[in-house]
């Protein structure tokens, strides 16, 4: 066997004494309590947030500005009565939460917590004199984990629906799994252009590929893919405006109408954790992860010394939970249709016309290409683009004509 | 180390084959593929190809056996059949026949490729080298046969949206 960078750089070293085994243990137990607190944190942000948007109170019985209120809501569902239907695949139906659940947390496996990234530092850290990196783990593939683990979590979703014998759970599944799958393809395509610009699929190196505020994502693939991105996103959490699964209005609860009890906790965890876990991916992959924006030289959180990368980190995840709630308080739910043709006609067309136009541009700059043959590259990028976009156009507007002919309804 | 993860892996894959045989329920039938794929993705790892674990997760569990799941949801077979009554009477024979010369095919294929096995390796150098390899040699040595597969998908996609829209006779 021919070696390979391990996972971590502690893993690599040859004196197995007790250091490597407790930062490993260190940051299992970091990850899996800032998957916790943070979701109690993220329930009741939450519900302050709206609150505050509709003009009401909200929580503010437990503790200190009702800060306790999800700890308090969580302890009540632990001794709420755990039903399971008569009807119900009862494995499947016990399984289910889990599957949902596992995969929210391993996400924050892969994410780089903090560490100093700037002026080409790799983001490593010296602890008990072993070198390593804050984040459980930097497996050469880590993006793709992401998207694996997010394909699990369909699972979840959608064995839920369907063990639990009822229809308004299989409906709802059917258009969890449906919605996830259609977003996917988004999601995918915006992030590749993000790896194409980075070089690498692994969460470290793209967060050491944007060392400048110009390297940044957001800046450097042109400010598109952030935003298709942002959208599937919110489509593959399921979260307002699209969350057609849980429309109260027509399916009840959607997936988890029939849970009760724990089992309804673990999926309400899950989603909350999932939207921390894909905020914190977004800043990740967009945003610099724990790199600072510096304004001249003015680092905002240099008194914290080695911790500044975190809280760079902790600010940007927080704006973003801040957008998803701000989403949830003023956007009305999609149609399904509606949704479909945003997921399908728009974002994944915009998505692959912008990727395409990207990696033009990289072949360009990595063969060297004058000024003039520059210039003319991107004109003839536009030009097939336009033609595109035409094509397409005429091709929806002749679909349309042909079902208002034919009378469909749908 | 590595012995226990190939026995841990390969007692995953051989569980969730057997499985897909025995459950008499076709949605846990499909699970047990789904144990079976992360067994495989498990034995990809563990054989530094870090690459093909993620997309046998991401291809297989993720977006093959989820249409699986679909198909067997929407159409309602989730009811277990009655496994007595045979539509095609030497099935079973057959399939016993076929099954135990695979495995003799096989069991000699690999008896005969022993010392071949292990000599070439994509892992040449550290990195995500893995992937650059394989980008590598599907974009040039088999470029032809990789643009011929996407276009064999996109007939397969445009022939079923074709297939499937019911024209309706205008009446005008």
């Amino acid at each position: 066997m021919l070696p390979v960078p391990a996972v971590d750089p502690v893993l690599d070293t040859d004196s197995w004494w007790w250091q490597p085994l407790a930062i490993v243990g260190l940051k299992v137990l970091v990850v899996f309590v800032i998957g916790l607190v943070g979701t109690m944190f993220m329930v009741w942000f939450e519900r302050k947030i709206v609150a505050g948007m509709q003009n009401r109170i909200g929580p503010d019985k437990a503790g200190p500005f009702g800060l306790l209120q999800t700890l308090a809501d969580g302890i009540k569902l632990f001794f709420k009565e755990d039903l399971i239907p008569e009807r119900s695949d009862r494995f499947v139906f016990k399984l289910a939460p889990f599957l949902a659940f596992v995969p929210a947390f391993l996400i924050w496996s892969v994410i780089p917590l903090g560490g100093n990234f700037t002026d080409g530092h790799d983001g490593t850290v010296e602890w008990f004199g072993q070198v390593t990196r804050v984040q459980l783990a930097d497996p050469p593939v880590g993006v793709l984990l992401v998207l694996a683990l997010s394909s699990i979590a369909v699972y979840g979703v959608m064995l839920a629906g369907w063990s639990s014998g009822s229809k308004y759970p299989l409906l709802g599944s059917v258009r969890a799994s449906a919605q996830m799958i259609s977003y996917e393809a988004a999601l995918g395509l915006s992030l590749a252009t993000v790896l194409m610009a980075a070089g690498t699929l692994s969460t470290s190196g793209i967060v050491i590929a944007q060392d400048r505020l110009t390297d940044w994502h957001l800046l450097s693939t042109g400010v598109v893919p952030f935003v298709v991105f942002l959208i599937a996103m919110t489509a593959e959490l399921n979260r307002p405006p699209f969350d057609l699964v849980e429309a109260e209005q027509e399916i009840v609860g959607g997936f988890h109408t029939e849970y009760s009890s724990i089992r309804f906790a673990l999926f309400f965890l899950a989603e909350f954790m999932n939207v921390i876990s894909m905020s914190a991916l977004l800043v990740t992959l967009f945003l610099g992860g724990p790199q600072p924006l510096l304004i001249g030289s003015f680092d905002l959180f240099a008194v914290l010394g080695p911790f500044a990368g975190t809280a760079w980190l902790l600010l940007k995840v927080f704006l973003f939970l801040y957008v998803y709630v701000w989403f949830r308080a003023t956007l009305p739910r999609l149609r399904y249709d509606q949704l479909m043709d945003l997921g399908w006609k728009v974002l994944i067309p915009v998505a692959l016309g912008w990727f395409l136009l990207l990696a033009a541009l990289q072949l360009g700059r990595d063969n060297d290409l004058s000024q003039v043959s520059y210039v003319g590259l991107v004109i003839v990028c536009l030009i097939v683009l336009g033609l595109g976009y035409l094509l397409f156009t005429a091709a929806i507007s002749v679909a349309r004509r042909n079902r208002d002919r034919e009378g469909a309804a749908y | 180390m590595e012995l226990i993860v190939f026995v841990l892996a390969s007692a995953m894959v051989l569980s969730g084959a057997v499985g897909v045989v025995m459950f008499k329920n076709p949605v846990h039938a499909a699970l047990g593929l789904v144990l079976t794929l992360f067994g495989v993705a498990v034995h990809f790892v563990s054989m530094e190809a870090h690459f093909l674990a993620a997309v046998q997760v991401i291809v297989y569990a993720g977006a093959i056996v989820v249409l699986f799941l679909f198909v067997i949801m929407l159409l309602g077979v989730d009811r277990a059949e009655d496994l007595t009554i045979e539509p095609l009477k030497l099935q079973r024979p057959v399939a016993a026949v076929l099954g135990a010369g695979v495995t003799v095919l096989v069991a000699g294929a690999v008896v005969r490729g022993a010392d071949t096995l292990g000599r070439e390796s994509v892992v040449s150098a550290p990195g995500d080298s893995n992937i650059r390899a394989l980008a590598r040699s599907l974009y040039s040595d088999h470029v032809l046969a990789f643009e011929l597969t996407s276009v064999l998908l996109i007939v397969a996609v445009a022939g079923t949206v074709v297939l499937t829209r019911r024209v309706k006779k205008s009446e005008g």
